[in-house]
């Protein structure tokens, strides 16, 4: 549990940050800290066993079946970053506490801070690459977050989108690569794809892994050509950035190459996919570097630049060249963190980072300004500082490398390093010249505790400079081992090793880049030039720009010229490709007889001639007559109903006459709100040739739709039937489901859960369909009143319908009905009863009961009824999903499975011996399902006619009666 | 048997098809109605048609061969309780559509034609 702390307990912390209030900034600078700190106590715990060269890991089942397990694994590289990502954080959480201004929603910032630090922890310490995968895409979700932050901003949110974008496309190509590699090696585990580095290289599918991954590293180490990201991304608050931009989420795209450099490196594709990309960005960040006018652009293509570096270094693969990248990663994040938090205390100070306005600083600012002297001599590489030493290594392997034949390889390194000096000097041109007067406020130094991280970090860079072996170099060692293991090549981090070539190009490249710098500063106008010389024009953000203009522009172009949001055209294609789709997939179906066919019963077409006739009919009639096609197509139902029991499905005939009868109850309930059509021919309306067109068109697809569908159910029909599981269910209701009617134990036994699914959508429709009309007031009726109900020499033309219902109109057959409803509820209750042996079950008595209420509602109007009988849909609902559930988690404390049946043989006194399986307490819940579904729709169409009676003026009150009432 | 299941199964989809592609949302939800009928007809055709053999079981030896097939049976049952909400669910829409648009077009607005 160990490394599973280290990364849970930021994602904890990050919780409990985003829970603070809006104003506690110590809190959550505190709550940071510990965070932060406990991760460090936990790195150093580690220490002792990761120095003694050993490997440590953790591992959780996650889908052993597929192969995956979460995998935390810490040897020496892991550890040195942890050891990075962790010190850097508590830096840039000290400085936060002092940089966010009183103002920021700070919560925010905390818990997106810690979340990304322990995103970045799960990358860094992942035993599993797949799993890598998803800590890297949550470290790019997070920096997304982060760069967002004053999301009032329009630059902070192109910038996190871009940002976002570039290094989450690299993620997935990261991911189909790692997919690749996993598939080479059969394994996931780092351990396993670093040992399998031989058979990784002589693969087929070398390259395409080592492209998608290297995609996946460079966009996310800002690497020509997705540098672009990079300096958009800077609209981040300063903390963020020296933490995500200089020491860790861009680190992470080389620590992934060094991490994979045992599986992956050591061959010509390697070197020149990233090596090429390398070189390219060091050359282009530190060129444009020089002409940046922004403080932090400066920075963040001097980065882009020394990422380059590493890049270049990783590229060029031998054992050296990494140790001088390990080196370079770990120099760069002190000195750049630093110098962001300097350009954050300058921006803090002055109100501005703009090169063009800021000089003279140093008589403001003299510590700050003393101290950002120091980190930019170590990023320019001057002696005596840790940049010098790791930037030496860099010049002696492309001079060892390149050799004579590649020697354009040291030019490019050493016009890398006279560029870095160049914009080193632009960088602290800042705090000499005379004072300025034109800044937006007075510069002072900041409080002690925001320049002291700097300070730390400057001591650092010192000290490694001046004595590498004794600071860094243990440090150094325990990373390089667990790279290159048997590799480890003799390496000497002293900083003088006398008089040689990489100590020439160095001196070459510092007179060279003073050189440089005054050169342009006084011919070509450096300090007001606009654009950067020469290599202008390649704009990668204009590119992503215009790219992403195209991609929307051509999703608008599909969306209008390919959708449509019209209903029928839809539908019209989706019949056509029911039509095309299966003869094109199966060919047509073969129509022949071979199993002796049931001689047709003159009854039975009997019926079906009414049923088509009723169907074709209520086609017909459906537009200008709505009661009437309701009517023909009940008729419809009937017959099918009829059908179900002719062909020996008792239950289905059950239910299904049952559901025809609420449905064309509910239809008629809504009928009243429909407006008026009428018939052309009335109108004297000629229909337009067009429509004649349309409706020819559609006649053609339901002529040639029917007959289709006509002649695959009879080509299935004369087939003879294949075994089925149906012996299997017949054999085994009674013996085992403790039923004669396999239907029912079918339903509330063998395939229960599946009936559990079906009465969740049926509450959950309910539910919508209550929802829906809570609060909806609908059309104007569209019949006024019939004259019978106008005349007031009728005493109830005057009464509510409350009254009606004792005195008024329709009185036998209301009384009638009300005698009537116990013994429906009876007769709902002996279908319920004897439906495990015979037809009936929990739907249909269902059914039944929820019919012999609408009878209630339609004849006695909403008001009569509610007053006397208390409904409590919802309680129906909640109590028959409770029984059901109840029911299958019985199982469990028996041992079983969910929803294993149980049949329990009670003796009762009077009736003797009785089955009692726990499937019938299900069919109870299902019952009650079916009966609150109803009744709620039913309810809630029936308080729509109690709103639609009223007039508009009394509304609020209206509402209050219609929705206080508990239905 | 067969040959008038299949007509009654084509007729009533026909139908239904007809009136799914007409713009009046009542004829929307009847040509609904009218292809449910016909789909649950078919899935319950696949278990081949049986006169007098409700798969009801007298005892637990019987010949699995004397009855009809129960499995389409229950699975249409199911979509016949499924095909009553989502109907009822189209109705609410129904209503909704007209009290918020005004007009019982499927688009929620008349045509321009």
């Amino acid at each position: 549990m160990l490394l599973a702390s280290l990364i849970l307990v930021p994602f904890a912390g990050s919780l409990l940050a985003a829970l603070m209030p809006e104003n506690a900034r110590n809190r959550e600078a505190w709550l940071a800290f510990a965070v932060t700190a406990c991760g460090l106590l936990v790195a150093g715990l580690l220490y002792p066993a990761v120095s003694a060269g050993k490997v440590l890991r953790e591992e959780f089942a996650w889908l052993p079946s597929h192969g995956l397990d979460l995998v935390l694994r810490v040897d020496g590289l892991a550890w040195v970053f942890t050891m990075l990502v962790l010190v850097i954080g508590l830096l840039v959480v000290l400085y936060a506490r002092y940089y966010m201004s009183p103002k920021d929603p700070v919560p925010r910032f905390f818990s997106f801070l810690l979340a990304f630090m322990g995103s970045m922890l799960g990358v860094v310490l992942s035993g599993n690459l797949v799993q890598l995968v998803v800590f890297w895409e949550l470290t790019s979700l997070t920096s997304f977050l982060l760069i967002g932050y004053w999301h009032h901003r329009a630059d902070a949110r192109r910038g996190a989108r871009m940002a976002f974008t570039v290094t989450a496309t690299g993620g997935l190509c990261l991911l189909a690569g790692v997919l690749v590699l996993g598939h080479i090696v059969g394994s996931y585990d780092l351990d396993e794809v670093l040992a399998a580095g031989d058979r990784i290289r002589a693969h087929e599918l070398y390259r395409v892994a080592l492209v998608l991954i290297a995609l996946g590293a460079l966009t996310k180490s800002a690497q020509f050509p997705f540098h672009f990201w990079l300096p958009h991304a800077m609209a981040a608050p300063t903390p963020v950035s020296s933490y995500l931009h200089s020491a860790t989420m861009v680190k992470a795209g080389v620590f992934l190459l060094v991490r994979l450099w045992p599986a992956l490196a050591g061959t010509a594709e390697w070197n020149w996919i990233i090596g090429g990309a390398g070189v390219c960005t060091l050359l282009i960040g530190a060129f444009i570097a020089i002409f940046q006018h922004d403080l932090k652009g400066l920075l963040a293509y001097s980065t882009i630049s020394h990422l380059g570096l590493i890049t270049v270094l990783i590229g060029i693969g031998t054992p050296l060249a990494i140790v001088a990248a390990i080196f370079h990663i770990l120099n760069h994040a002190t000195f750049k963190a630093s110098l962001f938090m300097t350009t954050g205390i300058i921006d803090h100070e002055t109100g501005t980072r703009d090169l063009r306005v800021l000089r003279g600083l140093r008589h403001q600012l003299p510590v700050t300004a003393a101290l950002a002297i120091v980190s930019s001599a170590a990023m320019a590489g001057v002696p005596l500082l840790n940049g010098f030493l790791s930037k030496e290594m860099f010049f002696a392997e492309t001079a060892l490398v390149g050799g004579d034949e590649h020697w354009w390889m040291s030019i490019a390194a050493v016009a890398m390093g006279m560029f870095s000096v160049a914009y080193s000097l632009r960088f602290i041109s800042i705090f000499f010249g005379k004072p300025s007067v034109a800044f937006p406020r007075e510069p002072h130094e900041p409080p002690r505790s925001m320049r002291f991280p700097v300070e730390l970090l400057v001591v650092v860079c010192l000290v490694v400079g001046i004595m590498p072996s004794v600071s860094i170099g243990p440090i150094l060692h325990l990373a390089v081992t667990a790279t290159l293991g048997a590799n480890t090549p003799e390496y000497d981090l002293a900083p003088w090793h006398g008089f040689n070539l990489p100590l020439l190009m160095s001196v070459i490249a510092l007179s060279g880049g003073v050189v440089l710098y005054v050169v342009l500063r006084r011919y070509f106008n450096l300090q007001q030039r606009e654009q950067v010389p020469l290599i202008y024009r390649f704009n990668g953000a204009q590119a992503y720009e215009s790219s992403m203009m195209f991609l929307t522009r051509s999703a608008q172009w599909l969306l209008q010229h390919l959708g449509t949001a019209r209903l029928q055209p839809q539908l019209l294609m989706m019949m056509l490709a029911m039509l095309v789709t299966p003869p094109l997939l199966v060919g047509t179906p073969r129509v022949w007889t071979e199993i002796p066919l049931h001689e047709p019963d003159p009854l039975f077409a009997g019926i079906w001639v009414i049923g088509c006739a009723c169907a074709l009919a209520g086609a017909w009639m459906a537009k200008y007559h709505r009661l009437a096609a309701l009517i023909l197509i009940g008729g419809t139902g009937i017959v099918t109903a009829a059908t179900f029991l002719w062909l020996s499905a008792p239950d289905l005939a059950l239910t299904q006459l049952m559901v025809e009868t609420v449905t064309t109850v509910l239809i008629l309930l809504g009928l009243r709100w429909l407006p008026p059509r009428i018939e052309p021919k009335v109108l004297h309306l000629t229909i337009p040739r067009s429509v004649w067109m349309r409706r020819s068109r559609d006649m053609v697809v339901a002529v040639v739709g029917g007959l289709a569908m006509a002649l695959l159910t009879y080509a299935v029909l004369v087939h003879p039937a294949p075994a089925t599981i149906a012996d299997f269910f017949l054999l085994r209701a009674l013996s085992e489901g403790g039923g004669s009617n396999v239907v029912n134990v079918l339903l509330v036994d063998f395939r229960s859960f599946d009936t559990l699914g079906e009465i969740t959508v049926l509450s959950v429709v309910a539910l919508t369909v209550y929802a829906l009309l809570r609060r909806f007031r609908p059309a104007a009726d569209s019949a006024s009143v019939p004259a019978q109900q106008r005349n007031t020499a009728d005493p109830a033309s005057k009464q509510t319908a409350g009254e009606q219902a004792n005195s008024g109109y329709l009185l036998v057959a209301g009384i009638y009905l009300r005698m009537l409803l116990p013994f429906i509820g009876v007769i709902a209750a002996y279908f319920f009863m004897r439906g495990h042996n015979l037809p009936g079950g929990g739907f249909v008595a269902g059914l039944i009961f929820a019919v012999a209420i609408l009878v209630q509602y339609m004849l006695a109007g909403t008001v009569w009824v509610e007053s006397h009988l208390q409904l409590r849909p919802h309680r129906w609902l909640g109590f028959g999903l409770l029984l059901a559930c109840t029911t299958g988690l019985g199982a469990w404390a028996f041992g079983h499975p969910f929803l294993t049946t149980h049949t329990a043989h009670v003796d009762w006194p009077l009736l003797g011996e009785l089955h009692l399986p726990s499937a019938f307490v299900f069919d109870l819940g299902v019952f009650a399902v079916v009966v609150g579904t109803t009744m709620l729709m039913l309810v809630a169409l029936a308080h729509q006619s109690l709103r639609a009676r009223r007039l508009p003026g009394d509304g609020a009150q209206d509402y209050g009666i219609a929705d206080g009432r508990d239905i | 048997m067969e040959i008038v299941f299949a007509i009654a199964v084509g007729v009533t989809f026909g139908s239904g098809i007809w009136l799914i592609l007409r713009p009046r949302t009542f004829q929307l939800i009847t040509g609904l109605l009218l292809m449910s009928y016909a789909v649950n007809l078919f899935i319950f055709g696949m278990g081949r048609l049986w006169v007098d053999r409700p798969p009801i079981t007298p005892n637990a030896s019987i010949d699995p061969l004397q009855f009809a097939d129960p499995l389409p049976q229950g699975l249409v049952l199911t979509a016949i309780v499924i095909g009553f909400a989502t109907t009822a669910l189209y109705l609410v829409m129904m209503i909704g559509a007209r009290g918020l648009t005004g007009s019982d077009h499927v688009d929620g607005e008349e045509p321009r034609e």
